[in-house]
């Protein structure tokens, strides 16, 4: 059986679902922050699914490594914060942290 | 005396007094006091003043010419105004021998009523403010010869009576004082109404040939003045002149008052303090009367002479009516105020005869009636400020406690009585001396007559149940009698009301030339006006 | 003297009683003499009215003597033309005697208060009193038009009024004063109207004016109905003043004031001022007016008279007995026996003020003590008071040699020829009847209070006869009353001159076709008789016949029914042959009837002053809950229909404003639920609505 685009985006939306469903369930703000990647890494697989099996050239390969990048910096810039977050709460729960509601 | 302003001065004269008493500081109660006595003993000199210089001999009444000590400009000058065009309002004033004696009258009355208000204690700085504001506003009535003005002064007065009674009254004053306050509004309502329709209805040409419409009295007297389509000219065939005239009437018979508009009188009366009953109804109620004379009977000769019955009518049932609800009074001043209400009857009965004898008695009446009245007043003020209560069967055998004001108060209900020699009786005799040479209104007269029983009967029935019989000890330690200042009030009074008794000339001829002027205006000018409606 | 001389004279008479009442209003609480000045003043006012007496009565006898001037001035009035009020006095016959009898008896009056008023708190008030009204009696008196009668008039009501009440702490006396002036004021309104209907027409208040007007035809209002109406309204004013039925009511209450009060003005002078105004007024009254005024006389003169019959207090019986005599006098005017009215007046003036006077002597002596039943056997006690007291009662009742005989024989003579030739017996049946009445009620005082036994021992012990002061007045009028001052021949008064000079009949002004038949001129022509140009015949030749006729059967039977009445009298009261008692309890209807006045009082009471009294009570219901209700009803719905105003504002304008914030902040407030915060939430429902948007909108 020749592996084919179909697959690919099988994968990709297994890994979005999954992503998305961390993200929606999860308490812990890490845990949000892992399906967040998951997300992204699905989208890179549809880049890159998509560049290979599209007539696109290589547009999807550039925006994958652009996403890759980015999903550092996010996870960077994020786990600073939660690490704040943590500091001052004590606590990564991210029900609990409502301080801006109201 | 040419060229100065003694009208504006007696009328403003006040207001000055009034700015210097509102820099004075609230403690001076002493210097205020003294500050109005001052100012309105001016007025009297500057009403005396008036008076011997005064013409006898011209007429007034519709011709400028022969009014005396006329000031004349333009007050109000507003052009351009879209579809109205030019507004014009003059300040116009003049005095003839219908008004001279009230000036008079109001100068002596108000005088009086600044002795009365001695005793005044309560925010001493407001009254008297207030009181010199209401005289402006009474004289500035007299003098008016422009509508509008006369308006202006009309409304202005009511202003410092409505706090006069509102503040400084009895018991119920509130009541009283907004009583008095919309029942005169709404009078004034309808006058406002007659006075906008009138200044649409006539124009008056100036010196460069244009016309303008005009509040000028004078100008809206003369039926040629009328534009054709006004809706008071004569010359308009669907003109409103009846309801207006109506209407200004009901205007002027509120203050007056006449039988059905008179019940806010015993209630102002009742609750008013005693300088201010005083002023009520020495002055206050012969505005309406005036009005009357100045205002309805020359611009509407012919409704006048239509209704003349009618005014008759109501003067008789404000004699009888008046007459036998005082006979009922148990309050001493309600009684006093009710006798108003029957005298003023006279004043109304006398205009209607629309003769010489009869309006002149009815001015006369006017004046008598404002100085008999006032000191009625001043007499219940007597007793109340001793004694607390006004309850006539209270008291009993005063005359022996009180001897010299048992003199005063004789003098004083014997002229209201009527009785010859007091001022009283001139006036009244010839109200129905005119009244009676009228044919349609002899009847009335004859039943007006009845007055002269009636306000006998109360008045002697009430001089007997206070001063005669014997002596209630309760009022023993407070029943002293009168004062200096209280002589001081009745003794002028007292003096003018028997001088006028014996020597009615003394004011007769004054207004004699105008009333006849009025009664020969009226005649001639109802017939133009009944040709040119044709 | 000359004419200004004269007019001079009577304006300083009329005003030195003005003059005396002022200084003594003034200075009487100062100085307790004052008073003094008083009596001296009308004592000079008496000598000077002697004098114009006799420069009137001698040198101008036929000459009135006029001085008037103008006091108000109305200018040229539209459609009258010139007109003025002109006042001014008149000097004729009538007025100087008129002057001689009231500042006579005004003059012994004063002198006799000295001592009866004396220790009166009061005492110099009382004396300005006098002096008002002596003033205002005058004015009366001197005036020549009708207008300055009416203010004086009025001035006369006023000075009654203070006198009556004088002694003001007793109810009773404040009570008679104040019905005195306002019962008055109730004839004085008919006066009044006749002012007004004079004045009207004739545009002059003057008599004479408005006389030569008549008799030149003009008459009021063009009708004889309206003269004969002011003939009868004039003669109102005359009703209140002199007591006629049946304005009579406030006499009797008037002997509440002082006696010497009671002397001056309610017998003498302020009474008689209605009859002498009838007497001025007398030529413009018709057939008709003369009519009324005899009938209304002669009802009051009997109806007084049978009152008069059981009073017992010695001042009611004498105030029934003037209201009688008067009532005589305008009867006597009313039948046209003009000279002989005012005769009478005069006469009864004398005795009257005597009779008061002397019940005063006698109340003074008996401590104030005015009921008859308590006097008795004076006559030793008190000699001058009574035989002054028996003269005065013979004149009034009619006996020879006295004035009253005179005055009374002529006008019952008048009466009986009034009865000749109208053929109204009814009057002259009446006036004997008085004459019967006067004689034995006036005797049946004099025998009750000075004959027989003193019946109160103790006051009767205590009596003494007066002061001189006192005593001289009576005696004064006393000598009056008897005949010789008025005619040399006792039984004739024709002969004398009074009537036979002094007082005339004038002409009547009124149209011939107005008149009595006995009074129209033609009668003279027809027996062929002109009436000489200086003295003119008033009366018609057929008027004179029967007043020759009815003098003698008058007088006869004058003197039988008052011998008769003066017989009846002494054999009840002085010899007892007929027991009073058992007539009365015989005729005790008819006894209780005239003992209580035949209830007019209380009739007047619960008709005319309760229902004057209820109607006020009620107008003054009407004005406060109808009137004013209506003011203050409307005021009221002015308010409620604001507060529903107010209502609405809040609840349904304001309503719709409110509604639309609830329901904003109802559905933000469900919806805040929404908004948790979550961002899990968020993206959960970011989700759902892109699926719903997708299919939806979606090409699926």
């Amino acid at each position: 059986m020749e592996v084919g685009l179909n697959h690919f985006l099988t994968v990709s939306v297994a890994l979005f679902s999954l992503g998305l469903y961390g993200v929606v369930t999860r308490k812990n703000a890490v845990m949000v922050l892992m399906g967040v990647e998951l997300i992204l890494n699905s989208a890179n697989i549809n880049f890159v699914a998509f560049s290979r099996f599209g007539n696109f050239g290589i547009d999807g390969q550039l925006y994958a490594l652009f996403v890759i990048i980015l999903a550092a910096a996010e996870a960077a810039i994020a786990l600073a914060i939660v690490l704040n977050i943590y500091k001052t709460f004590v606590n990564v729960n991210i029900d609990e942290i409502n301080n801006l509601k109201e | 005396m040419n060229g100065f302003p003694i009208l504006s001065l007696i009328t403003f004269l006040p207001i000055i007094g009034m700015i210097i008493i509102l820099f004075m500081p609230g403690k001076m109660g002493k210097e205020i006091k003294i500050l109005s006595l001052v100012i309105t003993f001016i007025q009297i000199i500057l009403a005396v003043i008036l008076l011997g210089n005064f013409n006898y001999n011209a007429g007034g009444i519709y011709e400028a010419s022969s009014f005396q000590f006329l000031e004349k400009f333009r007050w109000i000058e507003l052009t351009g105004l879209s579809w109205i065009g030019t507004i014009k309002v003059d300040y116009f004033l003049g005095v003839d021998g219908i008004s001279v004696p009230l000036i008079l009258l109001t100068a002596i009355v108000s005088f009086i009523a600044v002795i009365s208000s001695w005793t005044i204690t309560k925010s001493v700085k407001g009254f008297f403010a207030l009181f010199l504001l209401l005289d402006t506003g009474m004289m500035g009535v007299f003098v008016s010869l422009d509508f509008f003005l006369f308006y202006i002064f009309w409304e202005l007065m009511l202003l410092p009576m409505y706090f006069l009674i509102g503040i400084w009254g009895g018991p119920r004053k509130e009541y009283a004082a907004i009583k008095f306050f919309i029942y005169t509004l709404f009078g004034s309502v309808f006058m406002l109404l007659v006075m906008i329709a009138l200044y649409f209805s006539a124009s008056e040409t100036l010196a460069d040939g244009s016309s303008v419409f005009t509040f000028n009295l004078l100008t809206l007297m003369n039926p040629g003045n009328y534009t054709a389509d006004g809706i008071l000219s004569p010359l308009n065939p669907n003109n409103y002149r009846f309801i207006a005239y109506i209407a200004l009437f009901v205007g002027f018979a509120i203050k007056i008052p006449m039988f059905t508009f008179h019940t806010w009188l015993p209630d102002a009366h009742v609750e008013a303090p005693t300088p201010i009953s005083v002023i009520l109804a020495g002055v206050l109620l012969k505005m309406g009367t005036y009005g009357i004379l100045r205002i309805s009977f020359p611009i509407f000769p012919e409704v006048t002479q239509d209704l003349a019955y009618y005014i008759a009518l109501f003067g008789v049932i404000n004699i009888v009516y008046g007459a036998l609800v005082a006979l009922a009074q148990k309050d001493f001043k309600k009684l006093i105020a009710y006798s108003s209400v029957s005298h003023m009857g006279y004043v109304l009965l006398g205009m209607a005869s629309m003769s010489t004898t009869g309006i002149t008695g009815a001015i006369f009446q006017m004046f008598n009636h404002g100085t008999i009245t006032a000191m009625l007043f001043l007499i219940v003020g007597v007793v109340y400020d001793r004694a607390h209560t006004r309850e006539i069967n209270a008291f009993g055998g005063l005359a022996n406690k009180m001897p010299m004001y048992t003199g005063f108060v004789t003098v004083a209900f014997f002229a209201a009585i009527g009785l010859p020699s007091l001022s009283g009786f001139i006036s009244e005799a010839l109200v129905f001396i005119g009244a009676f040479g009228v044919d349609e209104i002899r009847v009335l007269t004859i039943i007006a007559t009845s007055g002269i029983l009636l306000g006998a009967a109360y008045m002697l029935w009430t001089l007997q149940r206070i001063f005669f019989g014997e002596f209630n000890m309760k009022w023993d330690s407070v029943l002293h009698d009168l004062t200096f200042r209280e002589y001081a009030m009745l003794i002028p009074l007292t003096i003018i009301i028997i001088f006028l008794g014996i020597y009615p000339s003394a004011m007769l001829d004054v207004m004699n030339t105008s009333v006849n002027t009025l009664v020969e205006f009226i005649s001639r000018n109802s017939d133009i006006i009944r040709l040119s409606g044709m | 003297m000359s004419e200004l001389a004269n007019i001079n004279i009577a304006i300083l008479i009329l005003f030195l009683p003005l003059v005396g009442f002022t200084i003594v209003l003034f200075f009487g609480k100062r100085f307790s003499k004052v008073y003094l000045i008083e009596v001296a003043i009308i004592t000079l006012a008496f000598i000077l009215s002697l004098v114009l007496g006799y420069s009137k009565l001698t040198t101008y006898i036929n000459q009135d003597l006029l001085f008037s001037f103008t006091w108000i001035n109305f200018g040229n009035v539209p459609n009258i033309g010139p007109l003025h009020i002109d006042l001014g006095i008149k000097i004729d016959n009538l007025t100087v005697i008129m002057l001689f009898v009231v500042n006579l008896i005004s003059m012994l009056v004063h002198i006799y208060s000295i001592a009866y008023m004396n220790g009166d708190k009061r005492f110099s008030r009382y004396f300005a009193y006098l002096g008002i009204f002596t003033f205002s009696m005058l004015g009366i008196v001197l005036t020549d038009n009708i207008l300055m009668m009416y203010i004086f008039w009025e001035l006369v009501g006023l000075s009654s009024y203070l006198l009556i009440g004088f002694w003001y702490e007793k109810k009773s006396a404040s009570d008679a004063g104040k019905k005195a002036f306002l019962t008055n004021r109730i004839g004085d309104i008919g006066m009044f109207i006749v002012i007004l209907i004079l004045f009207t027409n004739y545009h002059s208040f003057s008599f004479d004016y408005i006389y030569s007007q008549i008799s030149n035809g003009v008459l009021p209002f063009g009708s004889e109905a309206w003269l004969t109406a002011a003939g009868i309204l004039v003669f109102m004013g005359a009703v209140g003043k002199s007591a006629q039925f049946p304005l009579h009511v406030w006499l009797p209450d008037a002997m509440e004031g002082p006696t010497p009060v009671s002397a001056l003005i309610h017998a003498a002078t302020m009474v008689a001022a209605g009859v002498y105004l009838v007497a001025r007024i007398f030529v413009m009254l018709t057939a008709d007016a003369m009519l009324v005024i005899a009938l209304v006389g002669a009802v009051t003169s009997l109806f007084a008279a049978t009152i008069a019959l059981t009073q017992n207090d010695i001042k009611k019986v004498l105030a029934y007995s003037t209201v009688s005599q008067l009532g005589y006098m305008v009867m006597a005017l009313g039948v046209g026996a003009y000279s002989f009215a005012f005769f009478h007046l005069v006469t009864h003036a004398f005795f009257k003020a005597c009779l008061f006077l002397g019940s005063g002597s006698v109340i003074h002596a008996m401590h104030h003590e005015q009921d008859i039943r308590q006097m008795g056997g004076l006559k030793k006690k008190m000699p001058v008071t009574y035989y002054s007291f028996l003269i005065a009662t013979l004149a009034i009742s009619g006996i020879p040699l006295t004035s009253g005989f005179l005055s009374k024989d002529g006008l019952l003579a008048g009466t009986l020829a009034f009865g000749e030739l109208t053929g109204h017996w009814l009057i002259p049946i009446m006036g004997f009847l008085v004459a019967f009445l006067t004689a034995f009620y006036m005797f049946r005082l004099v025998i009750l209070t000075f004959h027989g036994k003193p019946r109160n021992k103790e006051k009767y012990d205590h009596t003494h006869e007066s002061p001189f002061v006192m005593v001289l007045p009576l005696i004064v009028l006393s000598t009056l009353s008897i005949f010789f001052w008025y005619t040399p021949n006792p039984v004739s008064p024709q002969d004398g001159w009074f009537i036979g000079k002094w007082v005339q009949t004038p002409h009547t002004v009124v149209p011939e076709s107005a008149r009595f038949e006995f009074m129209k001129t033609d009668h003279v022509e027809e027996h062929g008789e002109t009436a000489e140009p200086e003295t003119p015949v008033v009366h018609s030749h057929m008027y004179e016949h029967a007043m020759h006729w009815a003098h003698y059967p008058a007088m006869i039977l004058s003197i039988l029914l008052g011998g008769l009445g003066i017989l009846l009298s002494f054999l009840m009261y002085q010899w007892k042959k007929i027991s009073a008692d058992k007539l009365a309890e015989k005729v005790k209807a008819l006894y209780n009837g005239s003992l209580n006045k035949w209830y007019v009082d209380e009739f007047y009471h619960s008709t005319f002053i309760s229902g004057t009294l209820g109607l006020g009570k009620s107008l003054s219901w009407f004005d406060k809950w109808i009137v004013d209700g209506i003011v203050n009803g409307t005021a009221t719905l002015t308010r409620l229909f604001s507060r529903i105003s107010g209502l609405f504002d809040t609840y349904i304008v304001d309503g719709f404003v409110n509604a639309t914030a609830f329901v904003s902040g109802f559905i933000g407030l469900n919806f805040k639920k929404l908004q948790t915060g979550k961002v899990q939430t968020y993206i959960v429902l970011v989700i759902f609505s892109i699926l719903i948007i997708f299919f939806i909108i979606g090409p699926f």
